[in-house]
């Protein structure tokens, strides 16, 4: 699954069925108010109650259940409230599955892929906007296309190339690969067309500026909320990204994810230390929505919104 | 932009800008200023010209090397044996790998069980998706909130979001068992079971998926003009035929891309159903084995990676007949309505 979702949305939502769509974001709501007097009944808000406590349920569990022995979880009964193991375990977790190294690894993995990918996406995507050149279109269709190629259809020549540069265990097998993605060359696209007014290019050209100089003192700054935007969503795909890396690296130098599979087959398995090693796995990226979920909402919203 | 007005004279007009700071020097420009301001126009030309390409060509690059290539390679690989042992010794063997798996009750075994997951994952997900963002999109208190806790699962790793699973499904101590006992049933061994397993792995994928669908349909309600919501309700059309004869149709595109995407993630579901069990057997019965997961078997266990190749150029080839199957059905969808309107 992981893979598609750098494919947040194309065009499809842009297509205006009925009519030019206007106010995009505003009339939120209020559509349903046009019968009358409808608003969000008890109804609404007990369905979207369950459902929140759903997603989060998981989550809180396993955070309890990383707070509990072995012994204890193995009662009949499961534990509804945090036990006193909780930095035992996580301290277990973390040696066990070296969960540092891991931790830093995945750190700087997603680090470098986000700032590549932000950097080329944001290139491309400003190319494709608002520059002319040959073919264009053609190449816009092609990149689009890549978004639709299986990680799974790549992964026997890239482990072959791998094994013949001797990269195996090494981060940048890992790296390399996704250093670029077509759905950020596309997000940044549709966002600079709209969002870059040509006459702001076209005054520095007038002033003499060169194309490096009209990427760096125009484009980076009106791209910028996007920019950040695409990098949460890189940073987060980045971290969670399991199939490749899981072929390229192993346990002696792996990635959060890879760990994590590492703790789940030991022989004994303490279920409680399985926890706590899903919830540190899980932990930064928790955090980074606490802070950042709001923004991280309107981006999925905005890439969906922008055909 | 700022700092260089006195040296930046639109380069290609003839001249009108560059002696603003000659007032020391002659009117005419010297031999030695022309071939400057050539050179720098030619510059400048090559620049406009050449710079489109240049910041395009990372990706094309980068896709050349670590997409195309790999995929045409693959399709090599595919007519050979090749060891994991030694990945780069090849020796030739034309189609046998892919006569082999059609006959390999395993492949077809993974390719049922993809399509059984696939869909008892993606429908009821979709389905939810569409009534929550019809939900989100009442007038709503904190709906920022509930955006964000539907979300937070696409922020969970598959490692992590399938171990916390695989506990709460537990045959003895999991919570859900537990849960079943205090209305009665049976505990069920999640794992063990084809249907059970496959029931639990979807599960995962639509705990993880749901909120991230749900944001994509609001976007495009959110989208849908107020006027049509008004003539409707004024023609006398309920909350339900204003969902069903106005959200629905606007949504249409929307709709289509989510399940295209939903399907090509389906295809190549691996993580779950190898954290399940731990192993990449997909169960005692290969009974949740995925194509992904037998792709990864076959090369990674097995160590037969000119194997691996074949399944996944089938894979591939999967992906083109569900591609072609829904262009035809868009068309189709497409053609009808337009009658209608």
């Amino acid at each position: 699954m992981a893979s598609t979702t750098d494919v947040v949305a194309t065009d499809t939502a842009a297509e205006p069925e009925p009519a030019p769509r206007r106010g995009a974001r505003k009339p939120r709501g209020k559509a349903n108010q046009a019968g009358g007097h409808l608003r969000a009944g008890w109804l609404t808000y007990l369905i979207l109650i369950v459902f929140s406590v759903g997603s989060l349920f998981p989550l809180v569990w396993s955070a309890i259940a990383a707070s509990h022995t072995n012994a204890r979880l193995s009662e009949p009964t499961p534990p509804f409230w945090f036990g006193d193991r909780l930095f035992d375990n996580l301290d277990m977790a973390w040696n066990d599955a070296n969960l540092g190294k891991a931790m830093f690894n995945t750190i700087f993995v997603a680090g470098t892929i986000t700032v590549s990918t932000v950097l080329f996406a944001t290139l491309a995507g400003f190319a494709f906007a608002k520059l002319r050149f040959r073919a264009k279109n053609l190449l816009l269709l092609l990149v689009i296309g890549t978004m639709m190629v299986p990680p799974q259809l790549t992964v026997v020549p890239l482990f072959m190339a791998i094994a013949e540069l001797e990269w195996t265990d090494q981060l940048q097998a890992v790296i390399l690969p996704t250093m670029v993605s077509a759905f950020g060359v596309f997000f940044m696209r549709q966002y600079l067309v709209q969002a870059l007014p040509s006459e702001l290019i076209e005054a520095a050209r007038m002033d003499g500026a060169n194309s490096l100089r009209v990427v760096w003192h125009v484009v980076f700054p009106a791209a910028r909320p996007a920019m950040a935007v695409l990098g949460m969503l890189t940073f987060v795909l980045a971290w969670n990204e399991f199939f490749w890396p899981i072929i390229a690296l192993t346990q002696q130098n792996p990635t959060v994810q890879v760990a994590l599979t590492g703790l789940g087959q030991g022989y004994v398995p303490d279920r409680g230390v399985i926890m706590a090693g899903a919830l540190l796995g899980t932990l930064p990226l928790l955090i980074a929505f606490v802070l950042f979920g709001r923004q991280i909402v309107g981006g999925i919203m905005n890439g969906a919104l922008k055909g | 932009m700022t700092t260089d007005h006195a040296k930046a004279a639109p380069p290609d007009s003839s001249g009108g800008a560059a002696p603003r700071h000659t007032s020391e020097k002659t009117d005419e420009p010297t031999d030695r200023e022309v071939k400057k301001l050539e050179r720098r126009s030619r510059w400048y030309r090559w620049d406009l010209k050449y710079s489109p390409y240049a910041f395009i060509s990372p990706f094309f690059l980068f896709f050349a090397a670590f997409g195309l290539f790999p995929l045409i390679y693959t399709g090599w690989a595919a007519m050979h044996q090749s060891s994991l042992v030694d990945p780069n010794d090849m020796t030739w063997l034309g189609l046998d790998n892919f006569t082999r798996l059609w006959n390999d009750e395993f492949f077809w075994n993974a390719l049922r069980n993809t399509f059984t997951i696939g869909i008892i994952s993606t429908v009821p997900q979709l389905l939810m998706a569409l009534g929550l963002a019809h939900v989100l999109n009442y007038k709503l208190r904190g709906s920022m909130a509930f955006r964000v806790a539907l979300l937070t699962p696409y922020a969970t790793s598959i490692a992590a979001a399938t171990l916390v699973f695989a506990m709460l499904y537990g045959r003895d101590y999991g919570m859900i068992n537990w849960a079943l006992g205090l209305v009665g049933i049976d505990p069920v061994n999640w794992e063990a079971g084809t249907w059970t397993s496959q029931f639990a792995i979807s599960t995962i994928v639509i705990w993880r998926w749901t909120g991230y669908n749900t944001l994509i349909y609001l976007a495009a309600m959110q989208a849908v003009p107020n006027d049509l919501y008004e003539s409707a309700s004024l023609d006398g059309a309920s909350r339900w035929q204003q969902f069903r004869y106005v959200t629905i149709p606007s949504l249409r595109p929307t709709i289509i891309f989510t399940v295209v995407v939903s399907t090509i993630g389906a295809t190549q579901l691996f993580g779950e159903p190898l954290l399940l069990a731990g192993s990449p057997n997909g169960g005692s019965q290969s009974q949740y084995q995925t194509l992904g997961l037998y792709l990864y078997e076959t090369g990674w266990v097995n160590l037969h990676l000119g194997r691996a190749a074949a399944i996944a150029w089938a894979m591939f080839l999967l992906l083109i007949i569900i591609g072609l199957l829904y262009w035809l059905l868009t068309r189709l969808v497409g053609k009808s309505n337009g009658q209608e309107a």
